[in-house]
């Protein structure tokens, strides 16, 4: 069983990496990834909010709004998965906002390194997709907290590089034009390349 | 404290909005729902038409499909399975871990070359197409790993359950320009008339390495390879022995090629 | 007028979204491989942005400070779900290839941006024509790297053959890199060059640069 779940695990970091694969979660991957530290924070906060919101988001599918999933409450016939988008986004700005008011009431030094990410994180769309994805996949609960989890760290793991290299990248000899975003593109393309190496692995 | 900032008017603003917006919803969703049914219907009722090459613009897809007959068979057995309604079978929840781990309903696989989990479901549901109660192709639901996830499609034979009809995959992740050529209508048709087990009774039919040289004797059981997609071209010939093969339809193809040749010694 | 025009052409060229202001690259990304869909997508995109500014502006004066956010959520999302019922009740085809994203309209910057930023303080009218000017912005460029992909990369144009394919029995061998999701990176980026070769005020300062985005110095967070 153990063993299941590390696969799922690498997969979702290295072969679906969300942010290389999926290319989801672009905007503030490329908007926060200049500076290593700020990168650090923004990946552990996707971390955080995934591993949360993936599970959560699975429990409301399976139990309300699956074909047949209202059984329990006496309405076998009922299919409500036209309103998951609503429910999902909901639940993630929740979450979010419920962890921003609980860090900075509990934990405030953590707070003040993840606190300024937190709003960011609502619209992005790595958050919302992985919860998507799992749907798809029609994940089991313990499925899709290590979804979740993989997930975040693939994106983290991701923008962290991508930090990285722009780091190095700012004292290179760019053509003025290219500038800044142009050439931050153009690198998120070379390193989709690197991850689509991982292809057709099957663990 | 703004006006707008009150728990009362809050509350109201939030409800009000709610409620207009799951009203249009909801409309919508019931509304659209039973066109949206039928198009998903109709989407894979054309996938197994065009499997066995029964596809025309002239005739509408329910129509043609109307002469279409659907069974649930046993895969262990290899006998039809009556218990189970056609009409509300659904291949996918099969796949869906709770079924698959369901050891009545499932069995356990040795490797995980062709299906991501480890078992594989007892049941599935095939498709006779008949022309004045006589089989003229009979389609089979496949799947199998690719290079980035499971393919999925439909495989048609002919009533001689030995030659090819068409393959033809409804959903899949391959790389575009690459492994995702198995929609190519042209690598599609070089399925018409392949033959898939040898004289001995054993699963021949692959896609190879490159081009298939027409004048080998081999060539009946052969199949172009999709030009820089080795690992999808592999995935479709173990798909293919798997679901041909005693794991997969072998057991019921038997039995049924049996029955056809007693049912033509009567008929004589 | 000329308040309306600008309110309306600003964001094509001058304050391009995905260009300029990083909004809404997703799906920029993954539903740009064939013309027909793209467009599909950018017709989505445009009714939600600019619809989703309309009711927003219409009832701004009474959505709480504290609830905005959600408020505003749900507008957008009951729009896009209504948009996905829609393409998958009539474009069935369509629906399916774009699978996950237009759900994902919900996320995407320019929609959030805009009802926060434009919406917010402005009247309908003017509100709804901005949308409608980010929605075509961010259409022109995704029509861009969608015709390129598709021309070199199936060698065809809104479906119709072109170049013919060596694997239909052509002499066109159809550019593998310009089918792989990936090949929009380089093409949008090669896009902000020559953009910016043209207005030259968008080029970016390389110590301005590091300056502005120093997320320790600038508070984005808003308190209320």
């Amino acid at each position: 069983m153990f063993e299941y779940y590390l696969n799922l695990f690498i997969s979702a970091v290295f072969i679906e990496n969300i942010a290389l694969a999926y290319f989801l979660g672009m905007c503030t991957f490329l908007a926060i990834s200049k500076k290593i530290k700020a990168a650090a924070g923004l990946g552990v906060t996707v971390i955080v909010v995934l591993t949360i919101t993936v599970p959560i988001n699975n429990f409301i599918y399976i139990y309300f709004l699956k074909e047949g999933a209202l059984e329990w409450a006496g309405l076998p016939n009922s299919n409500l998965e036209f309103v998951g988008l609503m429910c999902y986004i909901g639940i993630i700005a929740a979450v979010i906002q419920i962890l921003e008011m609980f860090l900075d009431k509990f934990i405030p030094t953590l707070y003040n390194a993840l606190g300024s990410f937190l709003p960011l994180i609502t619209v992005n769309c790595a958050i919302l997709g992985a919860s998507l994805f799992m749907v798809e996949r029609s994940y089991l609960f313990v499925e899709s907290v290590v979804y979740g989890f993989g997930a975040g760290v693939g994106w983290a793991l991701a923008i962290l590089a991508l930090a990285g290299i722009r780091e190095r990248l700012k004292y290179a000899d760019i053509p003025e034009g290219l500038q800044g975003l142009g050439i931050t593109f153009i690198t998120v393309g070379l390193m989709c390349f690197g991850f689509m190496s991982f292809g057709g692995i099957v663990l | 404290m703004n006006k707008n900032d009150t728990l009362l008017k809050t509350l109201f603003v939030g409800i009000s909005v709610c409620l207009f917006c799951s009203i249009i919803i909801s409309t919508a969703a019931v509304e659209l729902r039973g066109l949206q049914q039928q198009n998903k219907l109709k989407d894979q009722q054309s996938k197994i038409l065009s499997s066995a090459g029964l596809l025309t613009n002239k005739t509408s897809v329910s129509e043609l499909f109307s002469s279409i007959e659907e069974k649930i068979i046993n895969l262990e057995t290899g006998e039809y399975e009556d218990s189970l309604d056609p009409n509300t079978f659904n291949g996918r929840l099969f796949e869906s871990q709770d079924y698959s781990k369901d050891l009545t309903t499932s069995i356990v696989l040795s490797s995980k070359k062709v299906l991501t989990s480890k078992t594989r479901e007892n049941f599935a549901k095939i498709y006779f197409y008949k022309e004045g109660g006589q089989i003229k192709a009979i389609v089979l639901p496949v799947r199998g790993l690719g290079l980035w996830g499971t393919l999925y499609g439909y495989l048609a034979i002919e009533p001689d359950l030995e030659t090819i009809i068409g393959l033809e995959y409804h959903t899949h992740k391959e790389t575009p320009g690459l492994g995702a050529e198995v929609d190519n209508p042209r690598w599609k048709s070089l399925w018409k008339g392949k033959k898939i087990y040898s004289q001995s009774g054993e699963v021949k039919i692959s896609v190879i390495k490159g081009l298939v040289d027409p004048d080998s004797s081999e060539a009946d059981y052969q199949i172009d390879g999709l030009s820089g997609a080795t690992i999808t071209s592999t995935g479709v010939s173990n798909m293919l022995s798997f679901w041909l093969g005693d794991l997969g339809y072998g057991k019921f193809l038997k039995k049924l090629k049996k029955e056809l040749e007693e049912k033509e010694i009567f008929n004589v | 007028m000329s308040k309306t025009r600008e309110v309306l052409l600003n964001p094509i060229f001058n304050d391009n979204p995905i260009a300029l202001q990083i909004l809404g690259i997703c799906s920029a990304l993954a539903v740009t491989s064939n013309l027909y869909v793209t467009l599909i997508m950018c017709v989505a995109l445009t009714s939600v942005v600019s619809l989703s500014n309309l009711f927003v502006s219409i009832i701004r004066h009474h959505i709480p400070t504290n609830v905005r956010m959600i408020i505003q959520m749900t507008i957008v999302a009951s729009l896009v779900i209504l948009v996905d019922e829609l393409l998958k009740a009539y474009d069935y085809e369509s629906s399916k290839t774009l699978s996950v994203f237009v759900g994902l309209i919900i996320t995407n910057c320019i929609v959030m941006g805009r009802a926060e930023g434009f919406a917010m303080q402005n009247s309908p009218w003017p509100s709804f024509l901005d949308g409608l000017g980010n929605g075509i912005g961010y259409s022109l460029i995704l029509i861009i790297v969608a015709t390129i992909r598709e021309f070199f990369g199936s060698g065809s144009f809104f479906g119709y053959e072109i170049l013919v394919l060596v694997q239909n029995g052509g002499w066109y061998p159809g550019n593998n890199f310009a089918l792989l999701p990936l090949s929009s990176f380089f093409i949008i980026g090669v896009f902000i060059w020559l953009l910016r070769s043209w207005k030259t005020g968008q080029i970016e300062e390389p110590e301005y640069r590091i300056a502005r985005n120093n997320l320790e110095t600038k508070e984005v967070k808003p308190r209320i």
